[in-house]
């Protein structure tokens, strides 16, 4: 009986740990939205500052891209590999351009570049970020006068936004070019038709929905990397600390996400 | 009348159940230099970070030009702030900026200065720190007294009408501090600023101040100007003034307390 009690206890001030953290982390949103949207039209307010802004696009895409070229090629000649085990099967092998060209445009493409991101981007905000909180200087930009929301916040989450559909794009591409070298050197698959093949499987809406997705998991790694970053307590150590819950917690609501949207596209806008 | 820059009436806070400050009523009057004195650990960073409305008190108000602190919302604050310096204790630069950056960020931010401008600007407010020509190098690359006066430029910066000094000379050596000394007053009685300093130095205390705030067990223990503070009869401000280890003023408890404590099981 006590220890029931007290597992519902401990039960419950998690919860609320939890829930106090998902409302500080909705504030931040409502704020960040509020300095991107709205405080840069109004009156006498000094507006966004588009030099942060490519800066920080400038430092995630060129820290990125390389890592993304690999990971996606590595992933279009897997692709092609194990989908053409199964076509072989049927007979049908020539459609591996087709299969390959779908599953990175709607899935690979979207989910892998965004955890290179997560784990790149995500992790050196928050080791940025909280650092920073550490050292004061949150606090001495606060004393200036300065909103950290609009001038540190703000810059990093455009910049994830307009950058992670970027990299998903070049990530499709790279994955589709992955599938061809496989498709066409090691299972003989002529240029010309697999190119057809490739280009009569996709349609527009399997690219739109990758991008769609790739656009909610910058939302994702720029919040939760900035969130934890701002809220580090105790030096370095919670700077690591930190640093690992950031990566492991966008990492994993990257993947529901994906779930909850990949079933949205199947079962509602068919 | 006298002209209150600063208002704080009941003033309390507490960190879990260890009471900082209890019930603290003072007015800062503006243009004038008042340095906070106390012992280490007994409150004066959080008072400071109170007053500039970064740390929310458990009661009481801080009426800064008749504006409540407390209760301002963001706008009042970033307009308030602008008119604010402060010098962190631990200097708190940005690390990734360089010194000029660090003290022209606030000039960029608040204000259309041409950048050739506040180039000057910068120029100047180093120079009367006494370190014009190490704009370019980062604060990792700079000792830790150069650090705490590029963080005085950097509060100096935007010529607030309020600047607060977290220990300006802690890590300086007794000329560089003189200077500092030199500036702070001279900051107050040419310009006009209000200046709140913390410190341990009594020495600089006396040189600057035009009254002294004592702090002690989360009270203000007495208040004044400097010969009032050195004719105090009060053996805490004595024994503070005088730095002896013997007095009211005892880090720990008595000997007896402490042999139990350190031989008792725990
Ligand atoms: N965020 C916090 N959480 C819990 N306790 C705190 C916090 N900040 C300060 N304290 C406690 O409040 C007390 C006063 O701290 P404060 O930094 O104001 O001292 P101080 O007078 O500035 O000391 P010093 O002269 O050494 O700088 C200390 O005992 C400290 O442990
Ligand atoms: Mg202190």
């Amino acid at each position: 009986m006590e220890f029931a009690i007290r597992a519902l206890e401990h039960i419950g001030k998690n919860a609320r740990v939890f829930l106090s953290h998902l409302s500080s982390l909705y504030s931040l949103m409502v704020s960040n939205f509020y300095w991107t949207f709205i405080a840069p039209f109004k009156k006498g307010q000094k507006g966004l500052s588009r030099e942060h802004v490519s800066y920080q696009c400038v430092f995630m895409g060129n820290k990125s891209i390389s890592i993304v070229f690999l990971v996606s090629l590595f992933m279009g000649m897997i692709m092609a590999m194990q989908t053409a085990y199964l076509l072989k099967k049927f007979g049908v092998v020539m459609y591996v351009g087709s299969l390959v060209a779908v599953s990175m445009c709607r899935e690979l493409g979207p989910l892998l570049t965004a955890i290179v991101i997560a784990g790149r981007a995500g992790a050196a905000i928050t080791a940025e970020l909280g650092t920073m909180k550490v050292a004061e200087e949150i606090d001495a930009l606060e004393v200036m006068g300065i909103n950290p929301v609009r001038y540190l916040v703000v810059p990093r989450i455009l910049a994830l936004v307009i950058m992670l559909p970027c990299l998903t794009m070049f990530a499709d591409l790279v994955g589709i070019y992955g599938g061809y070298l496989i498709g066409h050197y090691s299972i003989n698959i002529p240029t010309g038709l697999y190119i057809q093949k490739t280009i009569d499987a996709l349609v527009l809406k399997d690219i739109w929905t990758g991008l769609l997705k790739s656009f909610v998991f910058a939302l994702i790694i720029g919040f939760i990397g900035c969130y934890e970053g701002l809220i580090v307590k105790g030096g370095a150590e919670g700077v690591g600390k930190a640093t690992t819950i950031s990566v492991v917690a966008s990492i994993t609501l990257i993947i529901f996400a994906d779930c909850v949207l990949t079933s949205l596209f199947y079962f509602v806008f068919v | 009348m006298v002209d209150h820059i600063i208002e704080v009436r009941n003033l309390d806070k507490s960190f879990g159940d260890r009471k900082i400050l209890n019930g603290i009523n003072v007015d800062f009057e503006r243009g004038k230099t008042i340095v906070i004195m106390g012992g280490s650990g007994c409150g004066k960073t959080t008072f400071l970070r109170i007053l500039i409305g970064m740390l929310r008190p458990d009661a009481g108000s801080v009426l800064i030009n008749n504006i409540d602190i407390v209760k301002a919302d963001e706008d009042q604050l970033i307009e308030l702030r602008k008119k604010f310096g402060m010098l962190f204790q631990g200097s708190a630069l940005f690390n990734s900026m360089t010194v000029g950056d660090n003290v022209a960020l606030a000039l960029r931010e608040h204000t259309d200065l041409d950048e050739e401008i506040i180039r000057i600007m910068v120029k100047i407010k180093l120079e009367m720190v006494g370190l014009s020509g190490f704009e370019h190098l980062k604060p990792a690359e700079i000792s830790g007294g150069m650090k705490k006066r590029v963080g005085l430029a950097r509060a100096i910066a935007m010529d607030p009408e309020l600047v607060f000094y977290d220990e300006p000379g802690a890590g300086l050596d007794p000329v560089v501090m003189a200077v500092i000394d030199k500036l702070i007053f001279d900051l107050s009685k040419k310009l006009g600023m209000t200046s709140i300093v913390v410190t341990h130095e009594m020495e600089s205390a006396f040189r600057i101040a035009d009254k002294i705030i004592m702090l002690y067990e989360g009270k203000i223990l007495e208040q004044g100007t400097v010969d009032e503070i050195k004719n105090s009869k009060n053996p805490v401000v004595q024994q503070f003034i005088t730095g002896s280890a013997e007095g009211p003023i005892a880090l720990r408890r008595s000997g007896e307390d402490y042999f139990k404590e350190l031989t008792e099981e725990s």
